[in-house]
């Protein structure tokens, strides 16, 4: 199965539904070609929710890494919802659950972008 | 407990569609071997990284290549072969992608995974004929006495 994103606006935040595989080819390449999309546009503040994301490898987290760098470089901000067990102990074991800023309550995360 | 051991071989063609595949039969295998979800995972994921590794910087994603697999399964482990027609790495050079210098690095967590999920990694390069990763995956205890 291979990526699928969808992007949703609320309020000021752009929200990234992404499911399927993170992977090395196409899946990291649309995520790095969407993220690159939203800071031309101007969208700073990105949630993007791994909820439905079954697969996530070594490239697929250097992506999620890549995509928090371009959007903190812009002055904004890139915060993950919904992460599934497997995403969540990958990112514990590689030490990446400090560098990002994660929720589980899509609202609490939404309104966690307007108090900066 | 005897010593006869089962064996899956395969060789695919260098092409990332191929990583699915051993995917897939590493999965089977290691249902059928008796590991618990957890522990498929593990090996299912340092396979795939292992199969990346081969495909993308062995064989440089140079389809008239190909990568060899081989999951041979003991009574009280699993070892997993991946052979590529590529000049080899040194996995001694390999800097922990957890220090805070190499923490927001895109790359370089592909070989630390593969450590992290399994219980032995070994590279072998033979000259002229491509790079060698052999995976251990030990049962647990329990397993391997029934």
């Amino acid at each position: 199965m291979s990526m699928k994103v969808t992007v949703r606006q609320v309020d000021s935040v752009t929200v990234v539904d992404v499911s399927g595989r993170i992977t090395l080819g196409e899946g990291c390449t649309q995520l790095r070609e969407l993220i690159r999309e939203q800071i031309a546009k101007g969208n700073k503040k990105v949630l993007l929710n791994l909820a439905d994301v079954t697969y996530i490898d070594s490239s697929g987290i250097g992506e999620l890494v890549s995509a928090y760098t371009a959007v903190s470089n812009q002055s904004g901000q890139l915060k993950l919802l919904n992460l599934t067990k497997k995403v969540h102990d990958l990112l514990q074991i590689t030490k990446l659950y400090t560098v990002f800023d994660i929720h589980n309550d899509e609202v609490k995360a939404i309104s966690s972008f307007e108090k900066v | 407990m005897t010593s006869e051991s089962s064996i899956v071989e395969v060789t695919l063609e260098s092409d990332l569609k191929n990583v699915e595949a051993a995917e897939e039969i590493v999965r089977r295998v290691t249902a059928t071997a008796g590991f618990d979800e957890e522990s498929q995972q593990q090996v299912e994921m340092a396979v795939h990284e292992s199969m990346i590794n081969a495909i993308w910087h062995g064989n440089k994603n140079d389809a008239s290549k190909i990568v060899w697999l081989r999951l041979e399964v003991f009574n009280d482990r699993l070892e997993v072969r991946v052979r590529d027609q590529g000049e080899g790495f040194d996995v001694t050079g390999i800097p922990d992608p957890r220090s805070q210098t190499n923490l927001l690095k895109v790359s370089g967590r592909g070989i630390f995974l593969i450590r992290t999920f399994v219980d032995e990694f070994r590279v072998e390069h033979h000259a002229g004929l491509g790079t060698e990763v052999t995976l251990v995956k030990r049962m647990e205890q329990a397993r391997s006495l029934k």
